[in-house]
């Protein structure tokens, strides 16, 4: 029997607000599996597992919010489950506990609206609570035992007249909270990671044709854009300089157990979140860009899983788009290193042979950890990320 | 189709890729990207979806061409009715 606890999402998340669950006891889960949806100051995430068994039980309800850490339920081993079922059945769920968690009203994400359907109500009192942006949960039927109907719904909006704070512009995102999140780790990277800059200046004349020729024989809905290319570049360099790709703690530097990239990604609105690319090393151009294009998608609509959160080891920030020429990070913590990419642009391009020429450069950037790497081997890092967009043949 | 016909349709798969960027209160002369806050990706799936739904064929070499609202409606004006 072993506890599934409340996951860190990021160094900024100290806690989650159990939204959904997706087990119920005696549920049996596989590695992978979602088992849960957590909100978080980053949106809805879908929370997956990591060790198979059966869901034994739940430890927290629907609504609670609990920290980082905490217990969210039991889950046995299939062994252990069967000698369970002969002893006794699994007992109920049991509240919320108590005073580590503070049960709050769970705001209406798409999410909690799909929870709320469990619960015996009239559709005129759910589409009255939903309008209202009150819990059902919190309601008591006129009838006991009975439905929720919408005369109960407007009684309970009459006495809790403050049930939810009105939702912002976009479902299961909160610009302030998530504005929170974001000051909340970039001051903690500033003042705890000792940050060392350097930025080069790399032609991507090559590049630049490799990726015209590439996209002119195609469909739109196959062809790639450069942040493929760069983030390609990085993977393949942080195989090499395996000292960016990773994360440090209290017991010093940890290197990660694969190349999990973390591109930037805006929200329209305000934000960003920077979730991970897997295996970005292994994987081709036309996968990375099925990939990101998948990622964007999932960062828009609000529908992260928990290891795309917690196991970028690196972070790739391309303000390309922006029209500036560069941009120099700061370190996602516990993470110990941030590549930036500017805008691609038209420059003087000074040769080996004294001859000048006008040709597409971008200036990239790193920021790194001093208490893992130096600026040497920085310098040869991001050395060798120009490099490898010299060959994009070979990315 | 008509010009009108052609705006509507560039509006909506705006609309569609970046949800909430009122191209409707774009200045027709100006740089999308700028206008409406949207980057490579976003402009990659408008390009796939007026392809899709147009039926026509858009290059990446004439991006450039469809850099303004007024841009892309006389691009994809004279690419749908040749």
């Amino acid at each position: 029997m072993y506890e599934f606890r409340m996951p860190s999402l990021g160094a900024d998340m100290e806690a989650g607000t159990l939204a959904e669950w997706l087990k119920k006891p005696g549920d049996a889960v596989a590695r992978g599996d979602i088992v849960a949806v957590v909100e978080t100051e980053k949106g809805a995430i879908e929370i997956e597992i990591f060790a198979a068994g059966i869901l034994n039980q739940w430890l927290v309800q629907e609504g609670a919010t609990v920290p980082v850490g905490m217990p969210l339920a039991m889950i046995a081993t299939e062994k252990e489950e069967a000698a369970l079922s002969i002893t006794a059945p699994a007992p109920p769920p049991a509240k919320a506990p108590e005073p580590a968690v503070v049960a709050v009203q769970a705001p209406l994400t798409p999410a909690a609206t799909a929870a709320q359907e469990r619960i015996k109500a009239s559709p005129a009192a759910r589409a009255y609570a939903l309008e209202h942006k009150i819990d059902l949960a919190a309601m008591t039927p006129g009838k006991p035992g009975g439905a929720i109907l919408r005369a109960d719904a407007v009684r309970g909006v009459a006495a809790e007249p403050a049930a939810v704070t009105p939702r912002k512009t976009k479902p299961g995102l909160d610009f302030d909270k998530m504005r929170h999140a974001i000051a909340a780790a970039m001051a903690r990277s500033k003042r705890e990671i000792p940050h060392y800059y350097l930025s080069t200046q790399i032609n991507l004349r090559r590049a630049t044709q490799w990726l015209a020729g590439t996209n002119g024989s195609r469909k739109p809905d196959t062809r790639l854009l450069m942040n493929v290319l760069l983030l390609k570049a990085v993977a393949q360099a942080v195989k090499t300089y395996p000292r960016f790709n990773g994360f440090y703690s209290k017991d010093g530097f940890m290197q990660a157990d694969g190349v999990h990239i973390g591109p930037a990604i805006a929200i329209r609105g305000g934000g960003l979140i920077a979730p991970a690319i897997h295996d970005c090393d292994q994987k081709s151009l036309d996968e990375i860009m099925i990939a990101l294009r998948d990622l964007v998608a999932r960062v828009r609509a609000g529908s992260l899983r928990s290891s795309e959160m917690s196991d970028p080891a690196i972070t790739v920030t391309a303000l390309g788009e922006r029209g500036v020429d560069g941009v120099f990070g700061v370190i996602f913590p516990p993470q110990v290193a941030i590549v930036g990419f500017g805008a691609p642009h038209l420059a003087p391009v000074a040769h080996a042979d004294g001859g000048l020429a006008v040709e597409p450069v971008i200036l990239a950037s790193l920021a790194a950890d001093h208490r893992v790497t130096d600026g040497h081997l920085g310098a040869r890092f991001l050395s060798e990320i120009a490099a490898l967009l010299q060959e994009p043949e070979k990315l | 189709m008509t010009r009108d016909e052609i705006l509507a349709r560039v509006f909506a798969e705006l609309e569609s890729v970046a949800p909430g960027c009122a191209p409707g209160n774009a200045d027709p002369g100006a740089d999308l990207h700028d206008e409406l806050d949207i980057d490579s990706m976003d402009f990659l799936n408008f390009v796939i979806a007026l392809h899709k739904s147009l039926n026509v064929e858009i290059p990446e070499s004439d991006y450039p061409k469809l850099a303004t609202l007024d841009g892309a409606v006389a691009y994809l004006l004279q690419k749908v009715n040749g």
